[in-house]
C-alpha cells in the first residue's frame, strides 16, 4: 500500500543554509493495509522524521513515497488534500495538538469545512458521534469542551476519530501514547488493535520496545537516520542480530531485574560517521529479516 | 445537574470573561473615555463650527470668552475650531498611520516567521535596516522634498518607518507558534499556509496585536507631533502639532498667549497618555497574574 524508496532527508542549517544535517539515509520500507509496522529508535535516529515525511509535512530530499503506486512527494496542494483523505496522522503530544483558545471539537468540524463542504449538519454530527464512538468515547462527555476539560487519553482519542471521519488506509501514530499514563495508554494501544482489524495500516512511530512488541507485526530498528534491523517483530526480538538491536532490547528496564544485582552490559557500536555516504547495505539473514551489515 | 452546567458556563467563557475583566478594570475605562471622548469631539466638532479653521474671525489675541471658547489667535483666528480640526486629522495620522504600520508589521513578521529559511533571513534583514534608520534624519529628508505635505503623506511616512517593532515581535511569535502540533495537523486538513496563519495562529496573539495597535496608534500621533512641531507638518491642513508651531512662531509665550499652545498640548498628553493607560489596564485584562482583584 504505503511504500518508501530509498529516502534521504538532509536539512540545511546554519546560518544562509550554509551547513547540511542529514536526518534520514537511505530508508525503504513498505506497510501493507491491516499491518501495524514500528519504528524504533534512539531520540534523534529520524524515526519522527520518516513520519512525517510520510504525511509530507516536510519534504523529501530523494527517494521517493508511493501510494499504491502514485508517487505523492511531488503532489501539488489538490493532489495532496486528497492523500489526506486516506492518509492521517497523530501525534506525540495531545495538548499541543489542539489549539488552547477554540474547544477541541473544533478538529473535527475543520475536517467537515475541507473535506466534506456538502454535508448537512445533521448529517455531519451523526457521523462525528459514530467516530467518536467507535473510539470509545462519549461525544456528550467530549463534545463541545475547551482541550484543558479533556484528559490526555481522551484527546488523543479524538484526534484518532478526527482520522477516522476521513476514509484513511493509513494512520501514522507518531509517539501517541509515550504522554499518556500508563493506565490509558493500553487503551489507545488497544484502539490500535481495533483499527488493525478494520484494514487499516499503521505506521507507529516509538522509541518503547515494549509497545511494539505489544502491537506490532513488523517493526524496524533505526540508528543514526538508517536501517539497522528490519522484520517480523517475533524474528527481531527473539533473534536481534545487530549489535544495537541486541542493546536496546538489553536496556528494557524489567520489573524484577535490579542494577546493584545484574547491571546491564553494553555491546561497543560504531560511531555516528559521515552521514552524507550510504549506510551499511542490508542482508536478509532470514526470510522477512533483513540486518545492516 | 452540575455536569450540564459546566459546559455551558465554559461556552460564554473566554471572549467574554476579557470583555467583563476590561470593563471593570478602571485603567482601560478611563483611558478609553478620554481617547473616544476627544475621538467624538474631533468627528462631530467640526460639523458645528466654520469648515476653514485658519479664517480670521475674531479680534486678535483675545482670551477664552464665551465667543470664543479658546480665545483667538495672534491673527484673530478662532483656537477651538484650529483644536477640534487638529484633534480631526491627529487621529486620522495615528489611525492611517498605526494601520500602515500593522499592515505592514503584519505581514513581514507572519511570512518570515511561518516561512523561515532564506526567506526570513532576508526579511529580518529588511526589519534590522529600517529600525537602526535614523527615522526623524530620513523623515526630515523626504518631508522636505514633498512640495504639498498632507496628512495621509504624513501617516504613510510614519507608518513606513514605524513597522518593525511589531514585525519583529510578530515574528518571534509565529516563530514557537508554528511548530506546534495544531499547526501540522491543520496542513493534514489541507489547510493552506494564511489560512493557517489566520486562523490558527493569529488567536493567539490576539491580545498582543491589540496592544501592538494601541501603541502604533499613540506613537504615530506624538511622532506626527513633533514633525509639526518642527515644521514639517501638513501645509494645507491645521493639526494639533501645527498649532503648537504656530503658537512659538508667533512667540505666544512671550505675548502671554497661553490658551494658543496649552489646549492643544494637552490634548497630544491626553491622547497618548491614555491610550499608555489602556495599554496597561489591557495587560492587566489578559495576563490575570496582573489583575489586582
Amino acid at each position: 500500500m504505503l511504500e518508501l524508496q530509498n529516502v534521504w532527508k538532509s536539512y540545511r542549517v546554519g546560518s544562509l543554509g550554509s551547513k547540511r544535517l542529514t536526518a534520514v539515509r537511505d530508508v525503504s520500507f513498505s506497510i501493507a493495509p491491516g499491518e501495524v509496522l514500528s519504528v524504533v529508535g534512539e531520540s534523534g535516529s529520524g524515526k519522527t522524521t520518516i513520519g512525517k515525511m510520510v504525511l509530507q509535512l516536510i519534504s523529501v530530499s530523494r527517494g521517493s513515497i508511493r501510494l499504491n503506486g502514485q508517487d505523492i512527494t511531488a503532489a501539488r496542494h489538490g493532489e495532496r488534500k486528497e492523500y489526506y483523505r486516506r492518509v492521517q496522522g497523530v501525534f506525540q503530544d495531545p495538548f499541543s495538538s489542539y489549539n488552547p483558545i477554540f474547544k477541541a471539537d473544533r478538529v473535527l468540524e475543520t475536517v467537515r469545512e475541507s473535506f466534506f463542504p456538502g454535508v448537512k449538519r445533521a448529517e455531519w454530527s451523526d457521523k462525528v458521534d459514530q467516530a467518536l464512538l467507535s473510539v470509545g468515547l462519549d461525544p456528550t462527555a467530549v463534545l463541545r469542551k475547551y482541550p484543558h476539560q479533556l484528559s490526555g487519553g481522551q484527546l488523543q482519542r479524538m484526534l484518532i476519530a478526527r482520522a477516522l471521519l476521513l476514509d484513511i488506509e493509513l494512520l501514522v501514530a507518531d509517539e501517541i501514547i509515550s504522554m499518556l499514563d500508563a493506565s490509558t495508554r493500553i487503551d489507545v494501544l488497544n484502539l490500535l488493535g481495533d483499527l488493525k482489524e478494520r484494514g487499516l495500516g499503521v505506521l507507529f512511530v516509538t522509541h518503547d520496545l515494549s509497545l511494539a512488541n505489544y502491537i506490532s507485526e513488523r517493526v524496524i530498528i533505526m540508528r543514526h537516520g538508517a536501517v539497522v534491523e528490519m522484520g517480523a517483530t517475533g524474528k527481531v526480538f527473539g533473534d536481534p542480530r545487530h549489535p544495537y538491536s541486541r542493546n536496546l532490547l538489553a536496556s528494557v528496564p524489567q520489573l524484577h531485574r535490579k542494577w546493584s544485582e545484574d547491571p546491564v552490559d553494553l555491546e561497543d557500536l560504531e560511531p555516528d560517521g559521515d552521514r552524507d555516504v550510504a549506510p551499511p547495505a542490508l542482508r536478509e539473514v532470514d526470510e522477512g529479516h533483513w540486518v545492516a551489515a | 445537574m452540575t455536569t450540564s452546567v459546566t459546559p455551558d458556563a465554559d461556552v460564554i467563557g473566554k471572549r467574554s470573561e476579557h470583555l467583563y475583566f476590561a470593563l471593570r478594570n478602571p485603567k482601560v475605562v478611563i483611558g478609553l473615555t478620554i481617547v473616544i471622548g476627544l475621538l467624538l469631539l474631533g468627528v462631530i466638532g467640526p460639523f458645528f463650527l466654520s469648515g476653514s479653521p485658519n479664517e480670521y474671525v475674531g479680534p486678535k489675541s483675545e482670551a477664552p470668552s464665551g465667543e470664543f471658547w479658546m480665545g483667538t489667535t495672534y491673527f484673530g483666528q478662532d483656537v477651538f475650531a484650529q483644536f477640534v480640526h487638529g484633534l480631526r486629522s491627529s487621529y486620522v495620522v495615528g489611525g492611517l498611520g498605526a494601520l500602515i504600520a500593522f499592515t505592514v508589521g503584519l505581514s513581514v513578521g507572519f511570512t518570515a516567521g511561518y516561512r523561515g529559511g532564506l526567506v526570513d533571513e532576508f526579511l529580518n534583514m529588511l526589519t534590522n535596516v529600517v529600525l537602526v534608520l535614523p527615522a526623524l534624519a530620513v523623515l526630515i529628508v523626504i518631508s522636505s522634498y514633498l512640495e504639498v505635505r498632507g496628512i495621509v503623506s504624513q501617516a504613510i511616512i510614519i507608518g513606513l518607518f514605524s513597522w518593525p517593532w511589531v514585525a519583529r515581535a510578530v515574528r518571534a511569535q509565529t516563530f514557537t507558534l508554528r511548530n506546534r502540533d495544531y499547526v501540522d495537523l491543520a496542513k493534514l486538513t489541507g489547510k493552506r499556509a494564511p489560512q493557517i496563519i489566520v486562523r490558527e495562529i493569529m488567536p493567539n496573539m490576539a491580545s498582543y496585536l491589540l496592544m501592538s495597535v494601541i501603541l502604533l496608534f499613540g506613537g504615530a500621533i506624538l511622532f506626527a507631533a513633533m514633525l509639526d512641531f518642527i515644521g514639517l507638518g501638513p501645509t494645507n491642513a491645521v493639526s494639533l502639532g501645527t498649532m503648537m508651531q504656530q503658537a512659538m512662531a508667533w512667540s505666544s509665550l512671550h505675548l502671554g498667549l497661553w490658551w494658543w499652545f496649552v489646549p492643544p498640548g494637552m490634548a497630544i498628553t491626553a491622547i497618548v497618555g491614555a491610550l499608555y493607560i489602556t495599554n496597561v489596564g489591557l495587560d492587566e485584562v489578559f495576563n490575570p497574574k496582573l489583575r489586582e482583584m
